[in-house]
C-alpha cells in the first residue's frame, strides 16, 4: 500500500527533504478530506505552537500602535524609504540569481548524464550549513590588494564588497533552498508530458521552458520565497559587506538607543514587507499542484556532449568553489596564520555543547510540534487547518531580529523565571523553524495511505494510539529529515541567540561573530570549522541516508 | 522511545549545566566588554576568589537598556560597560548604588562618576587609524574637523552604529553644541566618508587597503598585530584637545538592591587590582587607570594625550541625540 517510488530516478535526496520547503500550506490534494472533525486535543496541540511567537509579536504590535507620533518618525522619512528600496533591490537580485542557479544545478544533476550526482548534490547543499556572515568574512579576506588571492597568485583582484559582495554572499547562502526543492520536484515529475512535447519535435530548451518549468513552478516558488525572506532579514552579511539595508537601521536603533520603541516600529515594518512577499508568492502560485507525487518511471537523462558537458562542469564547479572551497580555504588559512603567530587555538567546547544542546532540543521539539499541525493539515483538511498551517509558515517568514526583540520585550515583563532561560530560547528556535519540520512531515504523511490509520481505528484503537503506533512510525523518516533541517538552521542562528540566551550560554555562531568582531580571526575560523564539522552529522542524515533507505 | 526520552532529559540537564553557575557565591555581570577580551580575566578572578561569575555579553548600550527594562530585582549585579555613556544612563536612572570610597577614588577623578556611582577601570583613546603605505603623518589634520576637507573625500571611515563613535558624537555635542556636531556629521557624509559596522571592521579595512584612514579606538591596531605582525596600520593621536582626542573609560558599577553586594564589590575591586590593571595594559592594550601601572610599550603616555573639557558623567544625556544626529546626517 505504502508504495515507495519503485525504480525512480537515482535520488540526490529523499522526497521528504524537498517537501521540507516545498509542501506549502494548502498544497497536496492527494487524499480528499474525510469530513471527520478533528479531536479537540489535536486542535489544542496545534494551536499551542502559535503561542510562543504569536503572543509576543501581537504584544509588540500593540506597543507600537500605542507609541507616540515621534516614534513613527523613524519610519516615515526619505532615508528609511531609500533603505527599503535598497533592501528590495538586493532581495530581487539575490532571489533571481538563487533561482536561476538552483534550477540549473538541479536540472543538470537530476536530468543529465553528467555523473556523480551524489557528490555534486552534496556540494550544492553544503553552502546551507555556512552562515551568510562567514561567506562575507571569507570573501572580504580573499579579495583586495592584500587579500588571500593576491597573496597566492600575485594578482590584485578588486574588493568584493557593497552590493556585489552582499549579492554573492547571500546568493550562495540561499540557492541551496531552490536547488533542494527543485531537485526533489524534478525527481517526482512525471516525464510523460515532457516526452510528449519532445515527440512533437520541440527542442530540449523549448521543452524545459514551456513544459518542465511551469510544472516546477510551485516548488521553485517555495524555494525562491525562502531565498527572498532570508535576504530581506539578513543582517550579518549586509553589514560586513557595507551594503546599507533596512535591517541595519533596525540594528542601529536597537543598539544605539535606550528606547526600544523605534526599533519595534521598524521591526513591524519589516514584518509587513515579509508578509507582502509571502502574499505575492501565493497570489502568483495559484492553487494548483501539478506534479505527480509518484513518478511512474525513470525520466530519461539528457546526454551532455563536448562543449555542453564542459560548460555544465564549469558551472557546477564554480558554484562549488565559491560556495564551499573558498570559505573553507580562508578559514583554514586564518587558523594556520594564528598558529604561526603563536596564538593558542583551542576548540571552544562550551560553545560546541551550547550549540549542540540548543539545536538538538530545538529539533526534537519542532518534530513534536510538527505532528499535530501535519495531522490536522493532511487528515482533517479544512479551511481552518489550512489557516493553521499558513500561520506556521508566517512564523518562519518573520525576521529573526524582530521575533527576538518581541520575545525579549515580552519576556522581561511577563514571563518571570522564563526570561533568559534555555527553555524559552529553545521554544523560540523550534517555533521559528517549525515550518521546516512540518514541511518534511507533511510530504511524508501525504504518501501514507489513510486506510492504514482507518484500519487501526476500526480495530478499536483511539486516535492517540493510532497516532503513536501507526502514523508516527510511518512518517518517522520525514520527521527526522525535518528535525535535521531545524538543527542545521538553529546552528547558524544568531540574532535570537544573542538577545534571548541564558547568561553564560554560548554557541558556535556567537563565538564566530564575537571573535571576528574583535579581529581574532583564528579563533573565529576555528569556531566556524567546528560548526561545519558538527553540521556534517545532520547533513549526512539529510543527504546520504535517504538514498540508502530507498535503494 | 524510553531511550530517546532519557537522552533528551540528559541533554536538557547538560544545557542547564552550560548556563547555571553552580554553588557558592555568585555574581552576575552584564558585560559590554567582549568575551574575547574579558573571559580570561574573569577566569582568574574565579580561581582566586572562589566566586562564580555568570557573564552576559552584549553591546553596552543594549545592556543599559536591558537593565532599565528589567527594573529593580533584575538578574544583573554588576554592569561592566565599554563607555561612560552607557554607565551614565544606568546611573541617571538611579539603578546604581554608590561605590565604596576607596574603589571610587582609586582612579583619577575625571575617569569616575562625580557622584561615585561608577568607576572607570581602563582607558580607551579615540585615534585615527591610518595606512602607513599611503598616508604620511604630516598630511593628517589637527582635529577631526580637518577630514571634512575635499582632499579627504572618501578616505576616512566612520562606524556610525558603534557605541564608542556615538559616545564621541555625544562628547562633541557637549563641547560644540548640536548644530556644529550635525554640521560636522553632514560634512563627513557629504564627503563620502565610508561607513563600517564597527571599529574592528575599519581597522581591518585599513589593513587590507580598502580605506586609508578611520576614526576608531586606539587598541585595535595592537590586537591586529597579534595575528598579523606585518600590519600596515598605525595610530595617529590628534595633537589638539577635541572630542576626537577623548580618552573614554570602560567602567563598572554595582546595581542597587543586589543581594550579592559583597561578591559584586569584590569583583569591582578586582578590576582595579594591579593584576587586572596589568592585564588591561598588556592583553587588551588599553590604558590602566590606576596610577603607577605601566602602559604597553609603543603607546604614548596617558598624560601626553590632550584632554578636552568634557564631563564624562554627562555623556549619557546626549546619547539619544547623538543617534538622532547621525541618522539626520544620513550616516545610518
Amino acid at each position: 500500500m505504502n508504495d515507495r517510488p519503485g525504480g525512480a530516478a537515482p535520488q540526490v535526496q529523499s522526497p521528504e527533504i524537498g517537501g521540507v520547503l516545498e509542501a506549502p500550506p494548502g498544497s497536496g490534494k492527494r487524499y480528499e478530506r474525510t469530513g471527520r472533525a478533528a479531536p479537540p486535543w489535536l486542535w489544542a496541540a496545534g494551536l499551542l505552537v502559535l503561542v510562543p511567537i504569536g503572543v509576543p509579536v501581537a504584544s509588540m504590535l500593540a506597543r507600537v500602535l500605542g507609541a507616540s507620533d515621534g516614534a513613527w518618525d523613524v519610519l516615515f522619512n526619505a532615508r528609511t524609504a531609500e533603505l527599503v528600496l535598497r533592501s528590495a533591490l538586493l532581495t530581487l537580485l539575490v532571489t533571481t540569481a538563487a533561482t536561476v542557479i538552483g534550477i540549473a544545478a538541479a536540472w543538470i544533476i537530476v536530468r543529465t548524464d553528467l555523473g556523480a550526482p551524489r557528490l555534486w548534490g552534496v556540494l550544492m547543499l553544503l553552502p546551507l550549513v555556512i552562515p551568510s556572515y562567514v561567506f562575507a568574512l571569507s570573501f572580504l579576506a580573499a579579495t583586495g590588494p592584500r587579500g588571500l588571492v593576491a597573496d597566492l597568485t600575485g594578482i590584485a583582484v578588486p574588493f568584493l564588497d557593497g552590493l556585489p559582495g552582499a549579492w554573492l554572499a547571500l546568493t550562495l547562502s540561499t540557492f541551496p533552498y531552490v536547488f533542494l526543492v527543485t531537485a526533489a520536484a524534478l525527481q517526482r515529475l512525471d516525464p510523460a508530458l515532457e516526452e510528449a512535447a519532445r515527440g512533437l519535435g520541440a527542442s530540449t530548451w523549448r521543452v524545459f521552458r514551456t513544459v518542465t518549468l511551469p510544472l516546477l513552478r510551485p516548488a521553485v516558488g517555495a524555494g525562491a520565497l525562502l531565498a527572498a525572506l532570508y535576504t530581506l532579514s539578513d543582517f550579518g552579511a549586509v553589514s560586513l559587506m557595507r551594503f546599507d539595508a533596512f535591517t541595519r537601521v533596525i540594528y542601529a536603533q536597537y543598539a544605539g538607543r535606550l528606547d526600544r520603541t523605534p526599533a519595534a516600529v521598524l521591526s513591524i515594518a519589516l514584518i509587513v514587507i515579509a508578509l507582502g512577499i509571502l502574499w505575492a508568492e501565493q497570489r502568483t502560485r495559484g492553487r494548483a499542484s501539478h506534479y505527480s507525487h509518484r513518478p511512474i518511471r525513470r525520466p530519461t537523462r539528457h546526454r551532455l556532449e563536448g562543449r555542453r558537458r564542459a560548460v555544465a562542469v564549469l558551472f557546477l564547479g564554480t558554484i562549488a568553489a565559491l560556495g564551499v572551497i573558498v570559505p573553507v580555504t580562508v578559514l583554514v588559512a586564518w587558523v594556520v596564520r594564528g598558529i604561526d603567530a603563536g596564538e593558542q587555538i583551542a576548540v571552544p567546547w562550551n560553545a560546541v555543547a551550547g550549540s549542540v544542546v540548543g539545536s538538538v532540543l530545538a529539533a526534537v521539539l519542532a518534530m513534536a510540534a510538527a505532528l499535530p499541525v501535519v495531522v490536522l493539515a493532511v487528515r482533517y483538511r479544512s479551511r481552518r487547518t489550512e489557516a493553521l498551517e499558513r500561520s506556521v509558515y508566517v512564523m518562519f517568514s518573520l525576521p529573526h531580529i524582530t521575533v527576538a526583540l518581541a520575545v525579549l520585550i515580552f519576556a522581561v515583563r511577563y514571563l518571570g523565571p522564563l526570561y533568559q532561560s534555555l527553555a524559552l530560547l529553545v521554544v523560540i528556535y523550534a517555533t521559528m523553524f517549525l515550518a521546516q519540520a512540518t514541511g518534511a512531515a507533511k510530504a511524508s504523511l501525504l504518501q501514507v495511505d489513510p486506510h492504514l490509520e482507518e484500519a487501526a481505528r476500526s480495530l478499536g484503537k483511539g486516535p492517540f494510539r493510532v497516532l503513536r503506533d501507526v502514523t508516527i512510525p510511518l512518517i518517522w523518516r520525514g520527521l527526522l529529515a525535518g528535525g535535521a533541517l531545524v538543527f542545521l538552521t538553529t546552528m547558524k542562528e544568531l540574532p535570537a541567540t544573542l538577545l534571548l540566551r541564558p547568561t553564560g550560554f554560548e554557541t558556535l555562531a556567537v563565538r564566530i561573530w564575537a571573535a571576528a568582531d574583535e579581529l581574532f580571526y583564528a579563533r573565529a575560523a576555528t569556531a566556524a570549522l567546528v560548526l561545519l564539522a558538527v553540521s556534517a552529522v545532520p547533513a549526512y542524515v539529510l543527504i546520504v541516508r535517504p538514498k540508502d533507505a530507498t535503494s | 522511545m524510553r531511550q530517546v526520552t532519557v537522552f533528551i532529559v540528559a541533554l536538557a540537564l547538560l544545557g542547564s549545566a552550560c548556563s547555571d553557575s553552580g554553588f557558592g557565591d555568585t555574581v552576575t555581570v552584564y558585560s559590554g566588554r567582549s568575551e574575547e577580551l574579558i573571559a580570561p580575566l574573569i577566569e582568574r578572578f574565579e580561581e582566586q576568589t572562589g566566586i562564580d561569575v555568570a557573564v552576559r555579553y552584549a553591546g553596552s548600550t543594549e545592556l543599559a537598556a536591558t537593565i532599565l527594562e528589567e527594573g529593580a530585582g533584575g538578574p544583573a549585579d554588576v554592569f561592566f560597560a565599554q563607555d561612560p555613556a552607557s554607565l551614565g544612563t544606568v546611573a541617571l536612572a538611579g539603578r546604581f548604588s554608590e561605590l565604596p570610597e576607596d574603589i571610587h577614588a582609586a582612579v583619577p577623578a575625571r575617569f569616575a562618576d562625580a557622584a561615585g556611582r561608577w568607576v572607570g577601570v581602563s582607558g580607551r583613546a579615540r585615534v585615527v587609524a591610518y595606512d602607513t603605505t599611503v598616508v604620511s603623518v604630516d598630511e593628517l589634520p589637527a582635529t577631526e574637523d580637518g577630514f571634512t576637507a575635499s582632499d579627504w573625500r572618501g578616505r576616512t571611515a566612520l562606524a556610525p552604529t558603534n557605541g564608542s563613535f556615538l559616545a564621541f558624537v555625544a562628547a562633541k555635542i557637549l563641547l560644540e553644541g548640536e548644530a556644529a556636531t550635525l554640521a560636522w556629521l553632514t560634512s563627513m557624509a557629504d564627503n563620502d566618508a565610508p561607513t563600517y559596522a564597527g571599529n574592528s571592521a575599519i581597522v581591518a579595512a585599513v589593513d587590507d587597503g580598502q580605506v586609508e584612514t578611520g576614526l576608531v579606538n586606539h587598541y585595535y591596531r595592537y590586537r591586529l598585530a597579534v595575528e598579523g605582525p606585518d600590519t600596515v596600520v598605525e595610530n595617529y593621536f590628534f595633537p589638539e584637545a577635541t572630542a576626537g582626542s577623548l580618552v573614554m573609560p570602560a567602567g563598572a558599577g554595582i546595581l542597587a538592591g543586589t543581594p550579592h553586594r559583597d561578591a559584586a564589590t569584590t569583583f569591582v575591586e578586582y578590576l582595579l587590582s594591579p593584576e587586572a590593571q596589568e592585564y588591561f595594559a598588556t592583553e587588551t592594550y588599553e590604558y590602566p587607570l590606576v596610577p603607577g601601572v605601566p602602559v604597553a610599550s609603543g603607546l604614548p603616555p596617558l598624560g601626553s594625550i590632550p584632554t578636552p573639557a568634557v564631563d564624562l558623567s554627562l555623556l549619557a544625556t546626549e546619547l539619544d541625540t547623538a543617534t538622532d544626529l547621525v541618522a539626520e546626517a544620513g550616516l545610518l
